[in-house]
């Protein structure tokens, strides 16, 4: 198998309800391509794992062909290919690990399985070059909240320092935008919302003092639910707006407050945020605050980077490949509980 | 011509390297590989292919056309085939051809066969033959009612894997002839024939004509499609067969969480998060 000095990676990323395919070739974006099948899901109020799986089987080729259209190149120009490997839905998973095997085989080119979140890290080289050894990252999404700390992406497993005991930040998103009346994915109305509203109801910020960087959002989606509750109930209308601001304030709060002392806990000085809900503008808003006065250094890619995609995987493999790690064997599992 | 086979639609992960000569040769088996393990598709597949191109002493881009069976089968597996062999052939720029993966057990029988296979769910994917010629669509349906159908249409034997599942429901059915494969069943590997051993074995007349398969044989499906991968035809989009659709129910509107009468409020919330949060990863996961 050849090694070139700047190899092309070809980027798979299948874990939930995005198929994406990302190219990458030294720490160059070349290509970014993604389908989505967030639309068919929408009206059942969370990703169908069947659909979701059957989506990908259909988009999986389309979507490495846009990829390689879009930069230019052939399946023969790959020199190795990256797929995630776990954690996400074991269906959708299986698509994009089976369709990196079969490239890599009729390529005979190297395979990487690498980590989705590790990957969620990883993207942020493609805008801000290499991060600094170590770093934290927080990853929130629907089906993450994760606080890490990354040693060396291409090298050492990251370390889990907290994730949510219960519901992820995203997954507490949709269930208050499905109280509130809005659309699946919850995320963008209740921020549109928000910016009208005034974060002046007392939501609980649950785990917030207890010492760890665990999180819990559950409590505050039913918080969220008994206040609006008692609003019907008495006949008062519900200040939608007001009920936004003041849960997306406790979901950004919490999430800030742990991220930055578990930088200063492990003398870190850059924070790299990730996943769909870092798409959000008062976490983004707030972690720069909080940031810049405990002086550290926040890194977010931008939201086409944060959310599910090819290209960080791509991104991964490329760290990995050009650092010497020895590839996945042919026989990678697809592994929905994939430990870092 | 070389032709790499697959299918993935029952237990059995098989794979072939065919290759299709001029019409009085007609296919030739150069290797394949069959394992028995319903759970491990994924795993096995990608190995599989590599050691069968490795035994027939074939690089992968000699290989000129890909055959999948496109199912009816368990989904999960079935996709673990389709987009493998969709991708393998879209690497290569070579074309991927579907075919029923039924016909794979079906088209090497004679007179009115039913082939069948296991559904899960207490149900079997099904089709009807007629000398080793399709008739109609492939079905899903529960066992007793298959066998009711088949028997309506003047057939006395079943074949497949998936009619021993179900003795009861088959029992007035013939089974195939004994001497075929049918000592496949169980787990473990069975190599055909490849380029240094008995190839002879397989390829006598064909190596396609032999005894009914007891699952879709990855190498009678690329004979299915030969005449059309030998003129260049368009293989059409490569669609699976799943004859279901998804499970997923739209959901009502959100439970109250507000107890209508007095309870132990901190239990009770917890329960209920338990309980959603379990509901969540048997239905749907939020993004």
């Amino acid at each position: 198998m050849r090694t070139p000095a700047r190899p092309l990676v070809l980027g798979i990323e299948t874990s939930c309800d995005e198929t994406g395919v990302g190219l990458v070739r030294g720490g160059e974006l070349l290509a970014d391509a993604l389908a989505s099948s967030v639309d068919e899901h929408a009206r059942y109020g969370g990703v169908v794992p069947e659909i979701a799986a059957r989506a990908h089987l259909e988009a999986m080729v389309p979507t490495i062909e846009l990829a390689l259209d879009r930069a230019g190149l052939h399946p023969r120009d790959v020199d190795a290919v990256a797929v995630t490997s776990g954690p996400g839905l074991a269906g959708a998973l299986l698509v994009g690990v089976a369709a990196a095997k079969a490239y890599a085989l009729a390529l005979g080119v190297p395979l990487h399985g690498v980590h989705h979140l590790a990957a969620h890290v990883a993207v942020d080289t493609l805008e801000h070059g290499p991060l600094p050894r170590p770093a934290v990252a927080l990853l929130v999404s629907g089906g993450h909240s994760s606080l890490l700390l990354v040693p060396d992406l291409a090298a050492e497993p990251v370390e889990s320092l907290g994730a949510t005991v219960d519901d992820a930040a995203g997954e507490a998103y949709d269930k208050v935008a499905r109280l509130l009346g809005m659309p699946f994915p919850g995320g963008p109305p209740i921020d549109a919302a928000a910016r009208e509203g005034s974060p002046h109801i007392p939501f609980p910020r649950a785990k917030a003092g207890d010492g760890t960087f665990d999180f819990s959002f559950s409590g505050l989606k039913t918080a969220v639910a008994r206040w609006v509750e008692a609003r019907r109930r008495a006949g008062e209308p519900v200040p939608v707006a007001d009920v936004a601001a003041s849960f997306q304030e406790a979901v950004a709060d919490v999430l800030t407050a742990k991220a930055v002392a578990a930088c200063r806990a492990h003398g870190v000085d850059t924070l790299v945020v990730g996943g769909g809900v870092a798409a959000n503008s008062r976490l983004r808003a707030l972690a720069a605050l909080r940031c810049e006065a405990a002086g550290i250094t926040l890194r977010i890619p931008r939201p086409g980077l944060c959310t599910d995609n090819g290209a960080m995987v791509a991104a991964l493999g490329s760290l990995r490949v050009e650092a010497g790690v020895e590839p996945s064997p042919l026989d990678l599992p697809a592994s929905s509980t994939l430990a870092l | 011509m070389l032709v790499l086979a697959l299918d993935t639609s029952t237990a059995a992960c098989a794979v072939a390297l065919v290759e299709l000569g001029a019409p009085p040769a007609g296919p030739l088996v150069r290797a394949s590989r069959v394992v028995w393990d319903a759970r491990r598709h994924g795993e096995l597949l990608a190995p599989m292919m590599r050691d069968v191109l490795a035994a027939a002493g074939v690089r992968p881009p000699e290989v000129r056309a890909v055959v999948v069976g496109a199912g009816p089968g368990p989904f999960t597996s079935l996709r673990v085939g389709m987009v493998t062999g969709a991708a393998f052939a879209a690497a290569l720029g070579v074309p991927a051809y579907g075919v029923c993966s039924l016909d794979g057990i079906g088209a090497a029988t004679t007179g009115p066969v039913g082939v069948i296979t296991d559904a899960r769910r207490r149900e079997v994917f099904w089709a009807r033959y007629q000398d080793g010629t399709r008739v109609g669509e492939p079905g899903v349906g529960a066992p007793a009612t298959v066998a009711a159908d088949l028997r309506a249409a003047g057939v006395e034997r079943v074949t497949g894997p998936g009619a021993g599942l179900y003795p009861d429901a088959f029992a007035g059915f013939g089974t195939p002839p004994a001497g075929g494969p049918g000592e496949l069943t169980g787990s473990g590997e069975q190599s055909g024939s490849d380029a240094q051993g008995g190839s002879g074995a397989q390829s006598g007349s064909g190596g396609l004509s032999g005894a009914e398969p007891e699952y879709p044989a990855p190498e009678v499906l690329a004979r299915l499609v030969a005449a059309d991968i030998v003129a260049g035809r368009d293989p059409g989009p490569l669609t699976p067969r799943y004859l279901r659709r998804p499970d997923a129910a739209e959901p009502r509107g959100p439970k109250a969480v507000t107890a209508s009468r007095p309870e132990p409020v901190r239990s009770a919330t917890a329960a209920t998060g338990t309980a959603s949060a379990g509901a969540a990863s048997a239905g749907t996961m939020p993004v």
